[in-house]
């Protein structure tokens, strides 16, 4: 087709592809994809600056545009099943009737550990994740990165076509140079090949790589990955081999966090805050609760669930640590850190539950702390109790530090000719001394296969689409090495290939589909009888029963003494974000716009620091400052946050992505740029400049005292036992009958009603993101957000009480709440919100005129208007995301929480097919359903016996602003803490 | 029916009319700044000026047409602005034309003849900018019909139970009420333009317009029963309007809204900036027009002594409003109270004390009252003063409701002042027209004000 | 003499007075006179002349107070059945009929249909909008809406005559008297 030279227009190759169909289809769009004219277009359609998303207009202008672009319109058109036979979650598959989703079994790897999940399909389209009830590591829960996977599915920035030098290639054409590249190598035996990964867990693809490297003994594989590198050497570091931690907070009396946030992200996590939970909340007459320290360098939600928290410089950490490790191994503590109550409460409690008790360490901690916490847990003899090793989950666990200093050196030696970089981001990830950037370069050729054009992609000359872990057969563990078989769930959306496509064209077999790799090699591992029975069970299942890593048996030593790095006036330590991570989700929307627990802040990291440290370096709120660590410098916005060591400057990792995409793009500043490999969690020497002028940040909360209102009734676990109805004795509510308008309206049927235990949450705001997911919520972008408009039906207000410097921090999810006197309503003039026969506070989207006047008259402020048109109707890929049962909402009406009505009402419908009643457990709300700690529940109070009717008995339960005479069908459960009496109030 | 009250200070300030007019005179020189007057230079550039600003009315609709209410600089928690409190602003001012020509004639205040013409005028149009946000302010205004109660094959019906349906009624209501009022007015002031004209096509609209009137002593006889009727009517409606749009914030459970004290502190508050608008408009006139002998000390005397009794009981709002935040223990009408006098917004809520409350009591003194320039001034503040309540009440109640987790800032638009101006060009705009085609002054009115107008002197003579 | 079956060829007779007084004393005597059909034209209301010509019509308020209960019952009846019956939803627990919650809207219903029919029954009363009026063929009446006072005794009075009327009204001291052509 080569007459086709001139310029496209969209018209012109939507016709050519709309004359090509099937198979020719894709034929076609090679032809098209190779000549001179589709260049100019794809770049005409794809600007490389993108950071029009923060500006929301400008986001919505440049997504007319890109919604219409050739990939989107052209390939989405043709979304199919994979033609592999992939197994439904339900037990009949024929019995898909449109309109009524499936359930798949799959995983979502984040960082390396898949988080097992069932996903939500619509007509073949992943719509929702929800955690796969019967694995372990979820138990129907999931964090925030994999309940944002959907969107990032269908991020329309994804790399959409095979790149040569910028100019759009066929995935033959590359095959073929790629083969003759390898084949060149085959004499040296591949000592020109050089192939960077993230940390490898698949067994497949460590399989696959074990295979490479027999057909080439030469290559070298390297790992980089953005986190996780002091858990690993930790445990060499103490045990002298690699080990996987495995934590039974279930079993635990007393836990110690090292700067850890267990709860809030990292290995585990999900399965870690529901056993937390467990030994926190208070139902059913349980009056024990499990007490929890936490030494923090920078407040997370973790450590805001503390009973106890001390605010610790980073600097400071080794010592508090290595001076705690020598307290609880019977020796003894020096230094003034072990003179505080604190330390001395919690050596006592820790030794007085020998066996019942953690000590957990940070991600973002050295591999000296984690060394540290191992030899403790072994001294309180919690190996083999609370605390499992088994054996590691990465398939070639190594330093990974090393791994790249290695590289570098390859690359300046000139050794490497053939460079493949599958997945990660190093060049934006690896702390900037080991500039790859810049050396990367000197590998002659270099092959990126990616998700995004990224930051890696951009110095690479091959750049082949990454398949979304929706739209390929893996496999991986989760935390405890329980293995999940991943099935996809759509046809690779931009003809991506998969990081088993990659490793197999080093074979003989190039063109082998990663289904069939995937299930040879666990055939070959199978043993006893019928195969195909196990394996349609386990790809049924979405995980393998049983198959979590065997424990290993491994003796921790004191680890030797490093030289501890002398404190400063001013540090900073660096955390791994909650959502975004190391930015590998920082183009996904939902996680901008998710506020972070503590600091409130969306899309945007911030410099964080204490009030008292702002008041000396007089500095305010969003003021622009320059943060210098020998020479190399950054520049951030303040944000003050109580609870922040003073003297310490926290700043999160993930942020300031150059090439990340229309959200990730420009969000940010980019902290890694401070690191070195050397001291990568915390940097001492910091110089502050204040640059003298704003950047403002986007919060979603701006007052944080309760102004003796208390919205959290709260008090110590000492408190309830003397007096169980001390919730009740805060505010009275009215009679029922105090009313000018007395009514008799009744709900006979059902009566839905919500009670959340704010003892059990932890403000981890993986149910907001559910619920964006669920609900169709629209990203509102920064701007809008900065006048406070954004639109999350359900929010996570966050507290603090007690010490100003160092306050205990409560965490409160508020959506509608579903008044039975609803303010809302009476106020609205056209009856576009009114309840219905179940109690339900329903909100009518097509009468709604948008006067506003019942989000004025809401007390608790949970309406949301669509004050512009936040809702994107042209990007087609995001449309398929959509959830078809949830009305997608335009500009100008208001919206709110609707208890999942579309879940209710199909349970209401299943239930009435079979001529019953809904049974307690079936409507679960997106909510409840992902919430880790098992925070909320739901169902029909008029049944007595159901779980919510048992919790609204519960003597902590009370109504938010109950005394409003509102009727909120939505209660709450006092949170309650556990305090050490010896400690007192320096909490 | 009409006697002129005495006045103690009748001597100082004169009559309500100079004695020197008869029927004839009143007559061509309140017709003939009608039908004789030339255009002058004067009245285009003001005409043109409101006009100019008119047209940001125009294009801030047209680009919330377009957009979307966003544009404005409304949020949750703010969720009402500069809309709705221009739209109390404007109504307040519509309330003085009513009370002087509804109220004041039952109260048989004859010196309000000379002035209530103009003041109704004012009055309509007031109400037809403040009818304009309610629907403006909407998110999805081209269905703000869906608040009239119509019949539909939908089946539905607008909710009565919320005050903004009340709004709808009250305001259609008082606009039409208050129209046919002035019309009928108007109706033998037309006649006599009609007879009075000289050019065909002004003795045919304004014969149109008459509609045959022809001062039929059988007529006047109805015509005066009618007018008093509607007299007796318009008053309640007038306050009844205000009541109403306090029942927004009344009605509601938001600290600051939620006060038993809103009704009768609005419709005092909407006198008090109608009578400060009504001078900020006759002072000027009367001076362009020559009409000091028609429109006399007298008036703007009693119009001074309205604007600073209503002051006191605006006053007595503020300090009850505080008094019961402060008597009520309730921890978050204490809270509001205190926000407002010392939270961000402090400078809105002092500078309209300063406005409302310091700035009316040089009206205590004769002279000042007699001064049109100082008179013409301290209306200005008090304009400004009545506009920035209603800001305090919107803004600071709403910024800072219940949950403090949900407490906001809100700061108006470039938008938001282009629809404000905008209706101040449209209002502006529609008084430049009304004084040069209709008489600004009641011409049958004024006659009965003549001493030769009286039955048993006449017959003295 | 004419039959009264055919049609006057006038209208009737005009007297002009200057001053309200003579008005008010002539209406008195013509009407003392037996006349009937005679009307009285001023620039503005003269209330003694209802005495004088005796005008009691108290219809408009008669109407007006039927409009406006016709209001207050039709305002508050939509309410009601709108909320109740049209389509009945529970609206933030209250009842179907909130009375309180409805006495606004009646409130402004009444005025509203009470204020227009007093308006319209009196403009309809006066025989307005009527295009075209005999009074207005004579030369001076301009001026009853300016200055000057008028009085009219028609033709289709029984007792009009048009020399002895002619005479009857000098009789009252006219600034002068015209002959109104139909």
């Amino acid at each position: 087709m080569t007459e086709q030279s001139d310029s496209l227009n969209l018209e012109s190759v939507q016709k050519r592809l709309a004359q090509a169909t099937g198979k020719s289809y894709w034929r076609s769009l090679d032809e098209l994809f190779s000549t001179a004219g589709f260049q100019e277009f794809l770049h005409r359609e794809f600007p490389r600056q993108a950071a029009e998303w923060i500006d929301d207009d400008g986001r919505r202008n440049f997504l007319k545009i890109m919604g219409a672009s050739l990939a989107l319109a052209g390939l989405t058109g043709c979304v199919k099943q994979p033609v592999e036979y992939v197994m439904p979650y339900v037990e009949e598959p024929e019995k898909l009737l449109a309109g009524k989703p499936v359930f798949y079994a799959s995983g979502y790897p984040v960082a390396g550990l898949v988080s097992p999940i069932l996903v939500e399909t619509h007509d073949f389209r992943p719509t929702k994740v929800e955690g796969n009830p019967e694995h372990p590591a979820s138990l129907g829960a999931t964090d925030v990165p994999t309940q944002a996977s959907v969107l990032g599915l269908y991020d329309p920035d994804r790399l959409q076509a095979v790149t040569y030098l910028d100019e759009a290639r066929s995935y033959s054409s590359f095959m073929l140079s790629f083969l003759t590249a390898l084949s060149q190598q085959r004499a040296s035996a591949g000592a020109g090949i050089c192939i960077l990964t993230e940390t490898v867990t698949s067994p497949t693809l460590g399989a696959q790589m074990q295979e490479v490297l027999k057909q080439f003994p030469a290559a070298k594989w390297y790992q980089w990955d953005g986190q996780g590198h002091g858990r690993r050497s930790g445990a060499e570091l103490a045990f002298g081999q690699y080990v996987n931690p495995v934590y039974k907070f279930d079993q635990a009396d007393v836990v110690f966090s090292i700067d850890g946030n267990f709860l809030g992200s990292g290995p585990g996590t999900v399965r870690y805050a529901r056993d937390f939970a467990s030994r926190r909340v208070l139902r059913g007459g349980v009056t024990t609760q499990s007490r929890f320290y936490a030494v923090e360098a920078s407040p997370t939600s973790t450590g805001s669930k503390s009973d106890h928290r001390l605010p610790l410089k980073p600097s400071q950490i080794p010592v508090f640590t290595r001076a705690l490790a020598a307290a609880v191994s019977g020796g003894q503590a020096s230094g003034e850190v072990s003179t505080s109550k604190f330390f001395q409460a919690a050596v006592k409690d820790l030794l007085a539950a020998k066996g019942k008790s953690i000590v957990i360490a940070g991600e973002d901690q050295s591999a000296e702390i984690h060394a540290l916490v191992h030899f403790m847990n072994q001294a309180l003899e919690n190996h083999g109790k609370t605390v499992l090793l088994t054996a590691p989950l990465e398939q070639k666990a190594t330093d990974q530090y090393a791994d790249l200093k290695a590289l570098v050196a390859d690359l300046n030696g000139g050794k490497v000719d053939l460079l493949l970089i599958i997945g990660g981001n190093p060049v934006f990830t690896a702390p900037a001394e080991f500039n790859l950037r810049g050396n990367f370069q000197k590998a002659k050729t270099r092959v990126r296969l990616g998700l995004y054009e990224d930051e890696t992609a951009e110095v690479c000359q091959w750049r082949i689409p990454e398949t979304h872990p929706f739209e390929q057969w893996s496999d991986g563990p989760a935390y405890d090495g329980t293995m999940s078989i991943m099935q996809p769930l759509i046809a690779p959306l931009y003809g991506g290939k998969s990081a088993h496509n990659m490793l197999a064209a080093f074979t003989d077999t190039p063109e082998k589909p990663d289904y069939l790799l995937v299930r040879e090699y666990w055939q070959s591992k199978h043993t006893g009888a019928d195969f195909e029975a196990w394996w349609k069970r386990a790809v049924h299942d979405g995980f393998v029963k049983g198959s979590a890593a065997a424990e290993v048996t491994a003796t921790a030593k004191m680890p030797a003494a490093e030289a501890a790095v002398a404190g400063s006036a001013m540090e900073v330590s660096f955390h791994t974000d909650p959502y975004v991570l190391d930015g590998r989700y920082a183009n996904n929307a939902w996680l901008q716009e998710l506020p972070r627990p503590v600091t409130r802040l969306t899309w945007d990291n911030a410099v964080v620091m204490s009030e008292k440290t702002a008041r000396d370096l007089d500095l305010k709120d969003e003021d622009r400052v320059e943060l210098a660590v020998n020479g190399r410098s950054v520049w951030g916005s303040v944000w003050r946050v109580p609870g922040q060591p003073d003297g310490t400057v926290g700043v999160s990792l993930g942020y300031g992505r150059t090439r990340a995409g229309r959200a990730g793009t420009g969000a940010g500043f980019n902290a890694n740029l401070l690191r070195s490999a050397s001291s990568p969690t915390f940097a001492t020497g910091v110089k502050l400049k204040n640059l003298g002028e704003k950047f403002p940040l986007a919060a979603v909360q701006h007052h944080f005292l309760m102004e003796g209102r208390a919205p959290v009734r709260e008090g110590t676990l000492a408190e309830y036992i003397k007096d169980p109805l001390f919730v009740q004795k805060e505010t009275e509510t009215p009679p029922a009958g105090l009313t000018i308008l007395p009514s008799d309206w009744q709900y006979k049927g059902y009566a839905w009603g919500m009670a959340i235990d704010l003892t059990a949450c932890n403000g981890c705001n993986a149910c907001v993101v559910a619920c964006q997911a669920e609900n169709n919520i629209a990203v509102v972008g920064k701007g809008q957000v900065l006048n406070t408009r954004e639109m999350h039906w359900l929010r996570i207000d966050r507290y603090y009480s007690g010490d100003a410097a160092n306050p205990r921090a409560h965490f409160q999810p508020v959506g509608c709440q579903h008044c039975e006197n609803a303010p809302c309503e009476i106020v609205c003039p056209v009856a576009a919100t009114v309840h219905d026969a179940e109690g339900l506070n329903n909100m009518v989207y097509n009468r709604c005129v948008g006067t506003r006047y019942c989000s004025n008259n809401c007390p608790y402020k949970v309406r949301r208007f669509n004050f512009l048109l936040y809702t994107d109707w042209d990007t087609e890929s995001l449309k398929l995301q959509r959830n078809p049962d949830v009305t997608v909402r335009s500009r100008g009406v208001m919206e709110k929480c609707s208890f999942c009505v579309q879940r209710i009402n199909y349970a209401k419908i299943m239930a009435e097919k079979e001529d019953r009643r809904v049974k307690d457990g079936e409507v679960i709300t997106a909510c409840q359903a992902t919430c880790p700690a098992d925070a909320i529940a739901f169902g029909d109070l008029n049944d007595p016996e159901s779980k919510v009717s048992k919790w609204k008995r519960e003597q902590l339960n009370y109504s938010l602003l109950g005394e409003l005479n509102t009727r909120p069908r939505v209660t709450y459960l006092a949170e309650i803490r556990n305090p050490n009496p010896a400690v007192g109030e320096e909490s | 029916m009409s006697q002129p009250v005495e006045l103690p200070d009748k001597i100082y300030v004169g009559p309500v009319i100079d004695e020197q007019h008869t029927l004839a005179s009143i007559s061509d020189k309140v017709g003939g700044v009608v039908l004789r007057r030339k255009i002058t230079l004067g009245w285009t550039f003001g005409l043109l000026l409101s006009f100019a600003a008119l047209q940001g009315l125009a294009g801030a609709a047209t680009l919330l047409f377009v957009k979307g209410v966003g544009i404005w600089g409304i949020n949750i928690p703010v969720g009402w602005g500069f809309a709705i409190i221009n739209f109390v602003w404007w109504i307040g001012i519509g309330h003085a034309g009513t009370l002087i020509s509804a109220i004041l004639l039952l109260l048989n205040q004859s010196w309000r003849n000379a002035i209530n013409r103009f003041a109704e005028a004012m009055t309509l149009f007031a109400v037809m900018c403040a009818g304009m946000f309610p629907v403006l302010h909407t998110g999805r205004p081209w269905l703000a019909y869906w608040l009239l109660p119509y019949p539909n094959t939908m089946w539905l019906w607008p909710q009565f139970r919320s005050p903004l349906a009340w709004d709808v009624f009250a305001v259609t209501t008082y606009l039409i009420i208050s129209a046919v009022f002035w019309f009928v007015g108007l109706l033998p002031d037309l006649a006599t333009l009609r007879d009075s004209s000289k050019k065909d096509w002004q003795k045919r609209t304004y014969g149109i317009l008459a509609m045959g009137w022809r001062n039929s002593a059988r007529h006047w006889q109805r015509y005066e029963k009618a007018s008093l009727l509607l007299a007796g009517m318009a008053t309640p409606l007038v306050v009844s309007v205000h009541t109403v749009v306090s029942f927004d914030f009344a009605v509601s459970l938001i600290p600051g809204w939620h006060t038993t004290i809103f009704p009768p502190y609005f419709v005092a508050g909407a006198i008090y900036s109608g009578f400060a608008m009504v001078l900020t408009l006759m002072i000027p006139v009367r001076k362009f027009y020559g009409l000091d002998d028609i429109i006399t000390l007298r008036h703007l005397n009693n119009m001074a002594k309205v604007t600073l009794a209503t002051a006191l009981i605006v006053a007595y709002g503020y300090i009850m409003e505080a008094f019961f935040s402060y008597f009520s223990a309730d921890k978050y009408e204490k809270f509001m109270i205190w926000n407002r006098m010392t939270g961000p917004y402090w400078w809105a809520y002092w500078t309209l004390i300063l406005c409302n409350i310091i700035t009316p009591q040089f009206l205590w003194s004769k002279k000042i009252r007699t001064s049109p320039g100082i008179l013409w001034v301290i209306s200005i503040v008090v304009n400004i003063g009545m506009w920035l309540e209603r800001f305090v009440i919107v803004v600071t109640s709403l910024h800072r409701d219940f949950l403090p987790s949900s407490w906001g800032m809100y700061a108006p638009t470039v938008w938001d002042w282009a629809t404000y101006v905008g209706t101040l060009g449209l209002f502006m705009f529609l008084i430049f027209l009304f004084v040069r085609v209709l008489p600004m002054i009641t011409i049958f009115e004024l006659r009965m004000l003549l001493p030769g107008a009286r039955v048993k002197e006449s017959v003295a003579r | 003499m004419h039959s009264t079956a055919e049609v006057h060829p006038l209208y009737g007779l005009m007297a002009e007075f200057e001053t309200p007084g003579q008005l008010v004393e002539a209406a008195r005597t013509t009407r003392l006179a037996g006349f009937r059909n005679f009307d009285a034209y001023t620039p503005y209301p003269v209330h003694e002349l209802d005495d004088a010509m005796d005008l009691h019509d108290n219809r408009v308020s008669t109407m007006t107070f039927i409009g406006a209960v016709m209001g207050a019952i039709g305002g508050f009846g939509l309410l009601a059945w709108a909320s109740a019956y049209a389509w009945p939803l529970n609206v933030g627990g209250r009842p179907l009929i909130s009375v309180s919650m409805f006495i606004p809207i009646t409130f402004e219903c009444t005025i509203l249909l009470g204020g227009l029919t007093a308006a319209i029954s009196m403009i309809l009363m006066n025989g307005l909008p009527s295009p075209y009026h005999p009074v207005f063929n004579v030369e001076r009446f301009v001026n009853a809406s300016r200055s000057k006072f008028f009085l009219c005794i028609e033709s289709a009075d029984p007792k009009f005559d048009l020399d002895r009327t002619a005479a009857f009204l000098e009789s009252l001291g006219p600034e002068e008297i015209a002959e109104v052509a139909r």
